[in-house]
């Protein structure tokens, strides 16, 4: 009896554990809006129409993914499958789908130009593909606007004007701030880029801040003192814990919100009718008018025990028609080549606002600086961007002075270089 | 009576003997009327069944199988044998789950790279630690190389300092409140325990919707004409916040272990201080403190232990901003470990080492204050 019990006991314990079992796919999945329903929804359809693969959805939140995930990659564990942005910085960790997908030529032809970003350099992995191409751009109150008698600036505004608009807009209206930007390296990158800011040095490594980056970084620190810019989510948090201000927008409390498009279904969904707003892409600096790409990808984790099933999977999830039905519903941008170059995506949605939002963000691709572009598959861009949110954010909570904060950010990257490299 | 595991002549003698009989439990037969058979079942001609007899069967039955090779053990270890083997087991788990990786982390904290298998990660000696201690002027976090590890030290020093003095306090006065006669009692006491039984995930969050920028403190504010104020990007008022939330959460705990102490203390004490008509505060002074003295003991080491080891509601409540002004030991453990792009094992092995350190001394520091007591106690 005792004996029973205890193998009874045992097998419960490994069916509850996260190994995985011939037929079991298991998929760390976070959302930003309503991709995870979608997600649900897909999956359902996928085990009706492969009976031998049970694919079990986790759903996350992004600090899991972002802080937990990189954790249990190095010991040698995780999920099969994962849904993921620092693609490139933990690249050694994905499966090589090359030899187990059925056509890799569809893969490389359909995903290639991003397939860069997520395999180790100089491999020629097929690593996964991303369930969104995201591109940052800016978010504005049009009502408050309109309200406020203030013109939204045009294409050309830059990071300058944009500021002066939302400020006017913030003393007529009374909201408590004017402009916000997420607590995110990968945000606040684009108008240091737009600065003409340079990450990387002439070895590939990371450079010393140069004057681009220190003449936005002063300048958003500046406008965080008057008032104009948000400080709340930046010094809602030590270190490099990311913060979105999306809250506040969709409150009314914003006159400017800049954050990227994988916001729209987030936006149309919980402002509603509330007020009117519009998408208004990256404002412009001295050099260019940029915004950040970047995206999720859903990437094979290589510690799977299942490789076969796990390919099935990917292949069914990497259906023309699938990314086109996933794009529409979730309302993001496809990295899917065909899908991308055959256009005219029914976004599905009522919500004219959302529609027009990201229309204006595949436009603004159109802007995307050379620098930008190559930012997604470098392998120190989260070691900047962790830097820069940790020093700014102590700089804005008045711990630290501006040069010394630049001091600080040299500092760290050079120190997290010297430790990878030992 | 039946089985006597340990009542043979042994090496040590009569006395031994003695003492091994008193550990033999007196229910082990069942009572007068049971009996058992040769293999530990029971016997059929047992007229009135107990139910610890019943129970008690299998045992028996194991304990007549290892009697023989303990006994064996016994003769030729001694009585110091047995407690070594009867020890074992917990030493077992004490060291798989708190020395082993109390050593492992030790190794960590010697080696650097960002690798997290130790077979991949270099011996650096101790580099790790004087990377920690590379300081120009301790008081001054900004003039280290590792700033965010000595603000973190200096945090979770006035956090220390601050939370446990006025916990002790506030325990201290609230039990004595509950300890009086006063309507509803019992609710009030079950009242000041409730925050206790909450997940600090909770706290953390109910708090933080209280005091965040469209909370409900503000909001209470704006009700009574005055200006909404965003408490949590302040530094000062956030880490009034920390200690404050902390002491909501917890005294209720501490409160109870104190009031224990007040209702062990004899009435007979109070009533001739009465007849004698001493004032209240002397009997404070004379008559309750020294006599509360271990359990205040008991409570400053875990409240100082518990407030050195603060991370979670906090992390919730403010996640160690702003800035670092809410920046903990813990935390910074946990971020530079784990968190972070910029994340480095070694390093954070080396400052939990150094936390641990500094938890042992003061534990033994209260511990030797405890025993000077006793020994007062004694004389």
């Amino acid at each position: 009896m005792k004996t029973r019990s205890l193998v009874a006991g045992l097998a419960l314990a490994l069916l509850t554990s996260t190994a995985a079992h011939a037929g079991d796919v298991r998929i760390m999945w976070y959302s930003d809006g309503v991709e995870g329903e979608v997600m649900k929804d897909l999956v359902g359809r996928f085990m009706k129409e492969n009976p031998g693969i049970n694919v079990i959805l986790d759903n996350v939140a992004y600090s899991v993914i972002k802080e937990q995930l990189p954790v249990q990659l190095e010991a040698g564990n995780g999920p099969d499958i994962a849904r993921v942005t620092a693609i490139k910085e933990l690249s050694k960790h994905w499966l090589d789908l090359r030899p187990l997908v059925k056509d890799a030529k569809y893969w490389d032809d359909n995903f290639g130009s991003q397939a860069d970003w997520m395999r180790p350099d100089g491999s020629n992995q097929i690593s996964g593909f991303m369930t969104q191409i995201t591109l940052t751009g800016g978010y504005a109150n049009k009502t408050l606007f309109d309200q406020a008698g203030v013109p939204i600036p045009g294409p050309k505004a830059t990071w300058e004007d944009w500021a002066a608009a939302s400020k006017k807009v913030q003393e007529s209206q009374q909201v408590p701030f004017a402009m916000a930007i997420d607590r995110s390296g990968h945000r606040i990158t684009a108008p240091l880029l737009s600065y003409g800011a340079n990450y990387v040095g002439s070895d590939g490594k990371p450079a010393p801040l140069d004057k681009g980056a220190k003449d936005y970084l002063t300048k958003f620190v500046g406008w965080a003192d008057d008032g104009t810019v948000s400080k709340d989510v930046w010094v809602s948090a030590a270190g490099s814990t990311y913060r979105a201000a999306a809250d506040d927008f969709i409150n009314g409390q914003l006159a400017f919100y800049y954050s990227g498009s994988w916001q729209v279904a987030n936006l149309a969904t919980k402002i509603g009718n509330n007020f009117d707003w519009v998408a208004v892409g990256s404002p412009c600096g001295p050099a260019a008018c940029t915004g950040m790409p970047g995206g999720a990808a859903l990437v094979a984790v290589k510690y799977t025990k299942n490789q076969e099933d796990v390919a099935t999977v990917m292949d069914w999830f990497a259906q023309e028609k699938i990314v086109e039905e996933f794009s529409e519903r979730t309302l993001f941008l496809p990295g899917h080549k065909a899908v991308v170059d055959k256009g005219g995506l029914d976004f599905k949605s009522d919500n004219e606002q959302a529609k027009a939002a990201l229309n204006v963000f595949v436009e603004s691709t159109k802007t995307t600086s050379e620098a930008a572009l190559k930012l997604p598959g470098w392998r120190w861009s989260d070691t900047v961007y962790a830097a820069i949110v940790t020093r700014i954010g102590q700089t804005l909570a008045g711990e630290l002075k501006i040069d010394d904060a630049f001091t600080r950010i040299d500092a760290d990257i050079a120190q997290k270089v010297k430790d990878a490299g030992k | 009576m039946p089985l006597a595991p340990f009542d043979l002549p042994l090496k040590g003698g009569d006395r031994l003997g003695a003492l091994s009989r008193l550990h033999m439990p007196s229910h082990f037969g069942g009572g007068e009327t049971t009996k058992f058979d040769g293999n530990g079942g029971e016997d059929t001609t047992m007229t009135t069944p107990s139910l610890s007899a019943i129970l008690m069967a299998p045992i028996n039955a194991i304990m007549r199988i290892i009697d023989a090779p303990l006994r064996r053990l016994q003769k030729a270890t001694g009585i110091g044998g047995m407690a070594a083997f009867f020890l074992a087991p917990n030493m077992l788990i004490f060291g798989i789950f708190v020395l082993l990786p109390l050593v492992i982390n030790f190794v960590y904290s010697m080696t650097g790279g960002t690798a997290f298998f130790l077979s991949e990660r270099d011996f650096i000696g101790g580099a790790q630690y004087s990377r920690l201690f590379e300081c120009q002027n301790y008081l001054d976090p900004m003039s280290c190389q590792e700033d965010a590890f000595w603000t973190a030290v200096g945090n979770t020093f006035w956090f220390v300092v601050l939370q446990v003095s006025l916990m002790i306090l506030t325990a201290l006065i609230t039990a004595l409140i509950l300890n009086r006669e006063l309507a509803a009692r019992s609710f009030w006491r079950a009242v000041f325990f409730f925050p206790v039984l909450l997940s600090p995930v909770v706290v953390g969050l109910i708090w933080k919707w209280i005091l965040q920028r469209q909370g409900l403190l503000n909001f209470g504010l704006y009700q009574f004409g005055m200006d909404p104020y965003t408490w949590l990007t302040d530094r000062s008022w956030t880490f009034a916040a920390t200690i404050g939330v902390s002491l909501w959460a917890h005294m209720g705990f501490y409160a109870l272990i104190i009031l224990a102490g007040l209702q062990a203390i004899p009435k007979d004490l109070y009533e001739a201080a009465e007849m004698d008509g001493t004032k209240p505060a002397r009997v404070f002074w004379r008559i309750t403190l020294p006599l509360l003295a271990p359990n205040l003991l008991v409570v400053v080491v875990l409240a100082l232990i518990k407030s050195v080891q603060v991370f979670d509601e906090i992390y919730v409540l403010t996640g160690g901003g702003p800035g670092t002004s809410t920046l903990f030991l813990t935390q910074y453990i946990y971020e530079t470990g784990f968190a972070s792009a910029l994340r480095n094992p070694g390093l954070a092995a080396a400052a939990s080492i150094l936390m641990g350190g500094v938890l042992v001394v003061l534990t033994l520091v209260q511990l030797g204050i405890g025993k000077r007591g006793e020994n007062k106690g004694k004389r």
